[in-house]
């Protein structure tokens, strides 16, 4: 009887479990399975030594590609940021509609594929393309170059990750309770100070959480800098893709790879201590 | 002597409907002032146009004579407890109560004393380093009346603060609130749609009804002196009877379904007048046989509700419902079905002309 009764309410604790498994398997084969092997790799290839991490931790090269990874990044979170935050309070003030067209417009760019926007920058930024034209007539005489410089890939990629900062940021924005406001408003807070002691550190939550994830995503871009960026600031992962595609150096890439992966979860880590890692999903 | 708080003429329309229609209010210096009224008869409409959220759409609030309609809600230095409190949850409780100092660029030492010595009063000593969502909800409640007073207000408005605390909180809350308000003077405008809490709280009580001011007297006359039918039936039990004023000199009426009948004195009824004549359950008087002296009525006893000491007995006299508060061990001995006598004083009996 006893049994019976435990066998019975067990049951249906195992059953979700299962339903993993597909997941789980996909996960085991697709990315677990390759991650061992890229570290194995950063060991043994060419040889079993420690040398390709010398490498990447003390070469000039790497160096300064790693910060010039940390420098984009950060400049994109930032305007992203910068951009995002009045838009998404923006989204909050205008009627349930209006947001909506807002938010569509705004995730506009996750509907078209990525080579596609990457290539519609490089029409639009180009040198024979509509905005030079425009600064040309202007009366400009010697227009710079807006493709393939540091503007360009940060513009591509502030258009790619700007939805994640947004909605963050507005999720958090819209469960802030009115309330609030007019309770500060009654206590005497003006404007300024509303928002700076009030509405800042209540959004504060979505600032965190989109600016981790643009940041991380960023640390990590390959297609957009490599196609629209400068040549001479190289990010990390355009570089691991050019040491194996060109010079077939799987294990320093390798190791550049692991380096990324472990700074990178060292950021979460810390974010995960601050805020808690559940939070970054809304 | 001029009123401190004044209301004068303010209407409120939204779209084609009307919120909030002439309402007129003179409040005293000091005062402890309850809004009492239905749901959606524009309580918190009134106080959120005194507070400057809602804008009259005719009319003006003076305080101390002076007009503050076209002030920001943050100029007008009044101070406010909404139902859920309105604490910022990313400040400790002290901080809550230091915040509108902050505002008003007190030094940081100097406020934070002051905070701490208001938390005293409303008796959270020891936990102003906790934050909100650390606290009860009568103890958050005591943190954000702390908060609307640590300014020194020249009003405290509170919103139904008591609606989402239990029955003994919410007796223990009204008995704080009361003597924090007396121990500091602040002139105070209360929301409930209680009436108890509205009875034991208030110098005064401004009963409203769709959008308009029905009374507004003290609490003792709000409850035997109602001047509409309305505030008759909303304050307390009551029984209401038709009648048609027959003689005003020696204060009779005539109801067609219960005959003559003597009210107390009145200066409104007049000969000819149709009247509701209003008597509470508790002043008529449940008998086997009728009483002497007094006003008698056949009755059949109906239904009976019991609230262990006192009992609802609802019945029928001559076509007109009739409710009658019993007490004690008469409880006992009634049976539904019962006929017996009811009988009341002639200044039990109080003539509504509205
Ligand atoms: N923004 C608005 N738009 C339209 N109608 C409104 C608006 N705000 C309030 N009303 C209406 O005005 C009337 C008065 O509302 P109010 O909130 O003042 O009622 P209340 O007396 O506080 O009621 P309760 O006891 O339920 O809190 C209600 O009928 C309400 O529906
Ligand atoms: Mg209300």
């Amino acid at each position: 009887m006893q049994a019976s009764i435990t066998r019975l309410t067990e049951r249906p604790t195992l059953w979700p479990w299962l339903l993993l498994t597909p997941l789980a398997l996909y996960l085991a084969i697709f990315f677990v399975v390759p991650l061992v092997d890229v570290v194995v790799m950063s060991f043994t290839e060419p040889k079993p030594t420690l040398s390709n991490y010398t490498h990447v931790l003390t070469g000039a090269l790497y160096q300064r590609v790693f910060i010039n990874t940390f420098a984009t990044a950060l400049l994109v979170t930032v305007v992203c940021l910068v951009v995002g935050y009045p838009l998404a309070y923006l989204m909050t003030r205008v009627s349930p509609r209006s947001a909506m067209l807002i938010l569509t417009l705004v995730t506009m760019s996750f509907w078209t594929s990525f080579l596609v926007r990457t290539y519609a920058w490089m029409v639009l930024l180009g040198d024979s393309g509509p905005i030079i034209a425009l600064v040309r007539a202007l009366g400009v005489q010697d227009p710079p170059h807006l493709l393939f410089t540091r503007f360009s890939s940060t513009l591509a990629m502030v258009h790619i990750l700007a939805p994640y900062m947004i909605m963050n940021i507005y999720s958090v924005m819209r469960k802030i309770d009115p309330v609030l406001i007019r309770s500060a408003q009654s206590l005497g807070a003006k404007s300024g100070s509303l928002f700076r002691h009030v509405y800042l550190p209540l959004t504060a939550p979505g600032i965190a959480n989109g600016s981790v994830l643009v940041f991380v995503i960023c640390l990590g871009f390959y297609v957009t800098p490599v196609l629209l960026g400068s040549p001479r600031e190289q990010m990390i992962a355009g570089l691991i893709g050019h040491q194996i595609d060109e010079f077939l150096a799987f294990g320093l890439g390798s190791a550049m790879a692991v380096v990324l992966l472990l700074i990178t979860l060292t950021i979460l880590t810390i974010y995960h201590r601050r805020f808690g890692l559940d939070k970054l999903w809304g | 002597m001029t009123s401190y708080l004044q209301l004068t003429g303010i209407s409120k329309t939204y779209g084609t409907f009307a919120a909030l229609s002439k309402v007129d209010l003179a409040v005293d210096k000091g005062e402890f002032i309850t809004f009492l009224g239905p749901s959606g008869s524009g309580k918190t409409t009134t106080l959120m146009i005194i507070a400057g959220f809602e804008k009259a759409s005719t009319g003006d609030v003076l305080i101390d004579g002076g007009s503050i309609t076209a002030m920001a809600p943050h100029e007008r230095n009044i101070g406010i407890v909404f139902q859920n409190y309105g604490l910022f949850p990313h400040k400790r409780a002290i901080e809550n109560v230091y915040f509108p100092l902050q505002m008003r660029g007190a030094a940081r030492a100097e406020g934070l004393r002051k905070a701490a010595a208001m938390l005293d009063l409303v008796g959270l000593k020891d936990l102003g380093s906790r934050y909100p969502k650390e606290l009860s909800g009568g103890q958050q409640q005591r943190v954000a009346l702390a908060r609307a007073l640590v300014f020194e207000p020249s009003l405290l408005l509170l919103d139904e603060p008591l609606g989402a605390l239990d029955k003994n909180l919410r007796e223990q809350m009204q008995i704080e609130i009361k003597r924090i308000q007396r121990a500091l003077g602040v002139t105070t405008v209360f929301v409930t749609h209680d009436q108890s809490e509205a009875m034991s709280m208030s110098d005064r009580i401004v009963v409203f009804d769709k959008g308009r001011i029905e009374q507004a007297a003290t609490p003792l006359d709000i409850y035997h002196r109602p001047q509409t039918k309305f505030v008759a039936g909303f304050v307390g039990e009551s029984n209401l009877i038709e009648a048609v004023v027959t003689d005003a000199g020696s204060r009779l009426a005539t109801s067609p379904a219960l005959g003559e009948i003597e009210y107390a004195p009145s200066e409104t009824a007049a000969p000819g007048k149709p009247v509701m004549l209003m008597i509470r359950p508790e002043h008529i008087r449940l008998s086997r046989r009728p009483i002497e002296g007094r006003r008698n009525a056949a009755m059949k006893i109906e239904t009976i509700v019991n609230y262990g000491d006192n009992a609802l007995v609802i019945g029928n006299s001559s076509g007109v419902p009739m409710r009658v508060r019993v007490l004690g061990a008469d409880v006992v001995i009634l049976k539904e079905g019962d006929d017996c006598h009811i009988s009341w004083m002639p200044d039990a009996v109080f003539p509504i002309t509205a």
